[in-house]
Formats: structure tokens, sequence, C-alpha cells
């Protein structure tokens, strides 16, 4: 694509606790910016239309959708994706409750489900219903039909209370 | 999906940010959250030649009291409002920010910039309508006062000149005696909803109605003041018969189009059962009612 205009910018971040960075077109998602570029291929692009949260990560201690974010807009950000939520190859306790509980079948909006139930355990560790519903509310499954991933985010709750 | 090319400038104050949209000229835009300019970008139904960033000019995310007034700064994210005490004590504010698509856009999404796109299915319109609302604008001769009613102007379109911007949102807190409530219908969270009604009522002794607003969202081209619906309970009892022909009067105000989220019979009769609703709840609320309202959408 012929593109004149677009001068290419520096972008600087702390990914799971890693300096990166890229020059990139500002135009650049910070999905794509991601995937692409630091390639890290755990987030997913979904719908890419602000809809399913298959793209969440937390960016400076708050989930947003990486697919509608330009990368520039994060420069100087803290970001957590999946991959930064096992320690030394080890699951977290949301990991291990996600995989006790059978909390995902295809696995494609987990990551971005992962990001939301840390999030929403931060601000409820110990949620009800009504706030489990709305914490994952921006999150799209299609296979499981939501019974697990609920579990899922129960048991990973009480593990956390426990440690 | 990708926007047409743009180029990007990072303003770390007001004065800045005019300065770049004077020297940048028309096809600049401004950017907060970018939570609806963004996917119109990637949509390509905006197409802005440069970006001036804003997020990251400090102290315009406050929200305070002061002056008898709620002042938010244009940064306020919705989360941030959704979560401030402050804020809550203006029920229909709460029942606003709360609601707005999910927790990830509520994270990024800024007061400032949703009144900014003046989006016709946007919440804040609708909600802030229902108060006494002043939009602080910032240009090169310094800041101006709009009324809300006065800032949008039509779909997407406001007052802003092309070098000026939103530094703040102020409204006036309600007299004693007064609620509100903001109700809004949508399929599922992230979408913008079918139909929205906001309702402020100023009650005395608890009954008799001494002021009502009523505001109508997504079904116009902005959000629409029901001033009919309005009359029909100004200085009346609120009975069944007052209410009744204010939820006809708010149906007949309603101007809704035909689109994927329903045919404009279908929310003509819906935003009349959220008004009905809304009154319900803001005339318990202004009695010292707690009661829990908002956005409606299947699996909440």
């Amino acid at each position: 694509m012929n593109m004149p205009d677009a001068k290419k910018i520096l972008v600087r971040v702390r990914v799971n606790g890693k300096a990166r960075e890229a020059e990139v077109e500002p135009r650049t998602l910070l999905v794509e910016f991601l995937r692409e570029h630091l390639n890290l291929t755990g987030t997913h692009v979904g719908c890419d239309t602000s809809y399913c949260g298959a793209c969440t990560v937390i960016l400076n201690g708050r989930t947003v959708k990486s697919c509608t974010l330009f990368a520039p807009m994060a420069d100087g950000g803290e970001i957590t994706t999946v991959e930064g939520l096992g320690i030394d190859g080890k699951l977290d306790a949301v990991q291990e409750a996600f995989a006790e509980c059978h909390g995902l079948q295809c696995g494609y909006c987990t990551p971005g489900i992962l990001l939301s139930t840390v999030q929403l355990l931060e601000k409820h560790p110990k949620p009800t219903d009504a706030q489990i519903r709305k914490g994952i509310a921006g999150n799209t499954c299609r296979c499981t039909g939501y019974q697990n991933i609920f579990k899922s985010i129960r048991m990973a709750a009480a593990e956390m209370e426990k440690r | 999906m990708y926007a047409a090319p743009f180029s990007y400038h990072r303003a770390a104050s007001l004065e800045e940010a005019v300065t770049l949209l004077r020297e940048l000229g028309e096809e600049a835009r401004v950017i907060a959250g970018g939570q609806s300019l963004i996917p119109l970008m990637k949509m390509r139904m905006a197409r802005p030649g440069a970006l001036v960033d804003i997020h990251l000019i400090s102290g315009l995310n406050g929200i305070e009291r002061s002056n008898g007034e709620l002042r938010f700064g244009a940064l306020a994210r919705h989360a941030e409002i959704e979560d401030s005490r402050v804020a809550s004590t203006i029920p229909i504010l709460h029942d606003c920010a709360a609601g707005i698509a999910d927790i990830q856009v509520r994270n990024q999404g800024t007061i400032g910039g949703s009144l900014a796109e003046a989006d016709p299915s946007g919440d804040w319109g609708t909600a802030l309508m229902a108060l006494e609302t002043s939009v602080i604008c910032f240009g090169p001769g310094g800041e101006r006062t709009v009324p809300l009613e006065a800032f949008i102007k039509d779909a997407y379109t406001t007052v802003l000149a092309h070098d000026e911007l939103i530094s703040g949102v102020h409204v006036k807190l309600p007299p004693k005696g007064s609620g509100g409530a903001h109700l809004a219908f949508k399929r599922t969270a992230p979408v913008y909803p079918t139909a929205s009604a906001s309702v402020e009522l100023t009650l005395e002794d608890h009954h008799l109605c001494r002021d009502a607003r009523i505001v109508l969202g997504c079904v116009g081209l902005t959000a629409i003041r029901a001033k009919e619906a309005e009359v029909a309970l100004r200085g009346k009892t609120l009975d069944e018969k007052s209410i009744r022909t204010a939820v006809d009067a708010a149906r007949a105000a309603a101007d809704p189009q035909s689109d994927m989220r329903g045919s404009a019979d279908y929310k003509r009769v819906l935003v009349g059962t959220l008004v009905k609703r809304a009154i319900g709840i803001a005339a318990r609320r202004a009695r010292g009612e707690s009661v829990p309202a908002g956005h409606e959408y299947a699996g909440r």
C-alpha cells in the first residue's frame, strides 16, 4: 500500500514487566503492535469491532480492548497480556481454575476472559453473580454458554482467598 | 481493519492542543479515549488526516463539587464516574456511567469525548440533557461556556470550531426533592442502546411535580427533549393519568429510524415504556428511596 503521509513513530511500552519498543505507523492498532511487532500472539483478534473482547489486555491497571486503541496512545504505558499471567511456566490461579473447571473449549476468547477475570477479582475478590456477569459482559464466548466460565471465576476467587 | 493513514501528535496542555489544531487545520481531530472515534475511523466513516491526542493532559480528569455544580474534567472516564461517590450523588449520572458499553470501554472512554462525538445513540448527551449541563469549550480565545442543548447541533455535529475542544462539563446540582433515572435498553452490553430515556423530577410533598425534564435517546438525530411530556407533569400530581399523558407525549416526540436494532414503530413503543419506568424510578428516588436502575440487556 502506498502511504506517503504515514510517518512511522517510535512506541515504547513495558509489556509483562519488560521494556519493548517498535517503530510503527500511527494507525497501527495496539493488538497488531503486540502480535505483529512484538510477536506476542497470545492476545487474539476476534471481531475487530470493539465488541467481543478477545483482544482485552490490561493497560496501566485497566482492561481495554486493544483493537480499539492506536499503538501510540499506549506509549509509555504498562501492559499485561495473557503471556504475563503465569510465572516461570506455571499457570496462575485464574488460569488453573479455567483449566480445572473446563472454562474454555476452543480457547479463542480465553486470553481476554482471563484478563477481565483478573481485573474483576482485583476489584471484587468475592464477586456476586451479578458482579461476574457485569465484569465479563464485554467478553463473548461462543462455545461454553458461560456456565463453566462462572464456575472457573468462582473457583479462582476461592483459591486466591486461600493464598 | 485499518484506519486511513494519519499523522499523530500529542498535546501536553490545552493550549498546545489548540496550537496543534490551528497548525494542522481542518483535517485534524482531537482524540481522547478513542472509543467512539476509532471504530468510525476503522470503518472509514471518519478519515482525519491528523490526530491530536489529549489523553496525557494532566488535571483534566477531575470530578468535584464546586459552586453548586458537579464539575467533570473532559477526560473523566466513564469507569471513574461510575466509581465516583461525588458523581453518584446525582443518580442519573451513575445510571448512565455504569451502563455504557462494557468495562473495557468504560475504562477508556471519556465524558468529553462522548459529547464531542455527538453520536445519536450515545448515552451522555441524553442523561446530561435531563440536568442543567454546560459544556466548557477551550479555544484560541480561551474558554466559553455553552449550554448542552445548544452545544449539540445535529448527529455527529457540535458547535465546536475546528481549533476548539471540550475542557470540562459542568452540571448544576438539582434542588432538594429531586430524583432522576437514566434507563437504556440494549441487546447486549457492548452495543449502543436501541432506545434510552432520562427523566429528572423535582417533587413537593412527595407527589406534586414541581419540575420535570424528559429526554429521549437513540430515537432521533440528537437526544430529544420531550417538552410536551414535561408540560404534562409540571405542576401536576404524579398519578396514573398525568403519567399516561406524559408517556403518550414522549412517544409522539420520538423520531426514530428503522435499523438493525429495531423498526421505528418498535423503538417508539420501547422509548415510551422506558419513559414510564424512568418516571416511576425518578419519583421514588426523589422521595429518598434508593433504587437500582440503568441499562437493561440480555444476560445482565
